[in-house]
């Protein structure tokens, strides 16, 4: 396992989670949990992720993803678990 | 498993407060370059930078791409080159060929500091310690990316007081050789007492002759996370303060102690340390000053500060050390006036002196740092206040710094801008009373009593 954490935040609209998932499942990534919140009038989303059958390279994979972000007027991060993981446990 | 808040909790950290890994440092040994011939000397020097940082800036990018998380600044720390360059260097000339080769070897690693253009000459000065401390002020004045340090003291050995009438000419020189550019020359160059062989940080990096063939260090970063922790929590007692910084600690050291392993990892050199120093830079909330203010002063320098930074300094060592099992360089709270704007502002308002200044780095690291004075202040006097400093450092056990600018054609109202990271000041004025016959004093300073532990 290869978790990485996809985070979105921006104005809700239709269409995220369908384009997000469409993104990741054309590059062979399967999503492990979802979860999201509407924080100060932002849609934020979280997605934990499995990228070790990932079909491209790390870095392309944030590219497509970013990709996909400016076309819906959002910000999608694609982030290694462990920054997460190492700050908030001991 | 992580959840939600802990994620945007990071995520906010970065984009808005500023957390960021400030440098991974790859500490090189040069020892192994020395050569009697100047020539194949140089060319060794070069080639083993090549070899071993090749990938380093590269690398750092992947890093920071795959985690999320901005890493400032590359770097490279060397062996003291008067350790190298001695069997080669007959003149400062000499050392200045050197300096050359190493600006070349940055330039093309794409690094944008090189540290270790340095003495260690605690107790006295060998023949080479002194030719290259002479070629300093031409050294930096011929290449972009070298920084210089010397460290003229420590608690077992006392005070080199010879080492340190020699840089209060030296630093003068720089700054005679750089006017054309505020003496910038000077902002790369620091005078230090209880140099550590470990510290990430410039201009005071190099690769100390205790540690191995080459190690990553890595100097993390954060005032902004921090003061935005204590803005919420604004007229809480102090031990909901200390564990406030103590956890933000925590956090930014453990994104420091992840990059450095990656790092150590992906480039197959070991991991050395992690310097906990909280560093500003001349960005808006990115700033000691301003956690200072958020603990409840109206500017540093008011009454109350020293003790307002003690504690700092303090809880950031203990939040830091829990998150990382190998703390060392200076780690403390970093306190340069050009390079942060709100120590900036306290001095245009009249709230910060040199003499303010020094008080505060009895309780923090590291030392009189970036601080711009008269063109004509004499180097008698920056003698002594180079002394003065290393005294502090010299009983207190601990790091202390001198990284004064004698601004040449500018006094006390003026203002000098370096640009970059190392940011702007105002010129500062010094006690204008003389130190000449106490630092025309040849020899030591002996060690302190209490440095008789054996």
């Amino acid at each position: 396992m290869n978790k990485a954490i996809i985070t979105v935040v921006g104005k809700d609209t239709v269409g995220i989670l369908a384009k997000t998932c469409t993104c990741l499942a054309e590059n062979g990534v399967n999503i492990l949990d979802i979860s999201q919140t509407v924080r100060s009038d932002y849609f934020n989303m979280m997605m934990i992720v499995d990228v070790s059958r990932a079909v491209k390279p790390f870095a392309d994979l944030g590219a497509d993803l970013a990709a996909v972000g400016n076309t819906l007027g959002l910000q999608i991060k694609c982030q290694k678990a462990e920054i997460f993981e190492k700050m908030h446990r001991i | 498993m992580i959840n939600i808040s802990e994620v945007l909790e990071t995520n906010k950290m970065i984009q808005d407060e500023n957390l960021d890994v400030r440098t991974i440092t790859m500490g090189i040994s040069l020892l192994d370059c020395a050569d009697s011939n100047l020539e194949v000397c140089c060319k060794n020097i070069y080639a083993k930078l090549l070899r071993y940082a090749g990938r380093l800036v590269q690398t750092g990018e992947e890093i920071s791409r795959d985690f999320g998380v901005p890493i400032v600044n590359k770097r490279i720390s060397i062996t003291p080159i008067s350790l190298v360059g001695a069997s080669c260097c007959k003149t400062p000339g000499d050392y200045v060929e050197i300096a050359k080769t190493l600006d070349r070897a940055a330039r093309e690693l794409g690094v944008n500091f090189l540290g270790g253009y340095s003495a260690v000459v605690s107790k006295g000065m060998t023949p080479s310690d002194e030719l290259l401390i002479r070629s300093i002020p031409e050294a930096l004045a011929v290449t972009e990316r070298i920084c210089s340090s010397v460290n003229v003291g420590s608690t077992k050995t006392g005070l080199d007081m010879d080492a340190i009438r020699l840089m209060g000419e030296i630093v003068k020189q720089t700054a005679e050789r750089t006017k054309e550019h505020d003496s910038l020359g000077c902002a790369k160059l620091v005078v230090l007492c209880n140099a550590p062989d470990d510290n990430p940080f410039m201009a005071g990096a190099f690769h100390g002759v205790t540690e191995a063939d080459a190690i990553i260090n890595v100097g993390v970063s954060g005032p902004g996370v921090v003061k935005y922790a204590l803005e919420q929590i604004r007229g809480a007692d102090f031990e909901t303060l200390c564990e406030t910084i103590k956890k933000t600690a925590f956090k930014i050291t453990r994104v420091g102690q992840l990059v450095a392993q990656e790092a150590s990892r992906r480039l197959g050199v070991p991991f050395g340390i992690i310097d906990l120093s909280l560093a500003p830079t001349p960005a808006v909330g990115d700033s000691v000053a301003d956690i200072l203010k958020a603990i409840g002063l109206e500017h540093p320098g008011a009454p109350g500060t020293t003790a307002a930074l003690a504690l700092l300094n303090d809880q950031v060592k203990k939040g830091g050390v829990m998150a990382s099992s190998y703390v060392g360089g200076l780690s403390g709270a970093f306190i340069p006036v050009s390079e942060d704007q709100g120590m900036i502002d306290a001095v245009e308002a009249g709230a910060l002196t040199i003499e303010k200044l020094e008080a505060m780095t009895c309780v923090c690291s590291v030392g009189l740092d970036m601080i711009a004075v008269p063109g004509d202040t004499s180097a008698a006097s920056i003698a002594g206040v180079i002394a003065d400093e290393a005294a502090i450092g010299m009983v207190n056990q601990k790091t202390t710094a001198v990284r004064i600018i004698p601004v040449i054609g500018k006094t006390v109202g003026d203002n000098v801008e370096f640009g970059g990271l190392l940011g702007h000041a105002p010129v500062m004025p010094v006690n204008r009373f003389a130190c000449d016959e106490f630092v025309g004093r040849k020899g030591r300073i002996p060690a302190p009593i209490h440095s008789f532990k054996n």
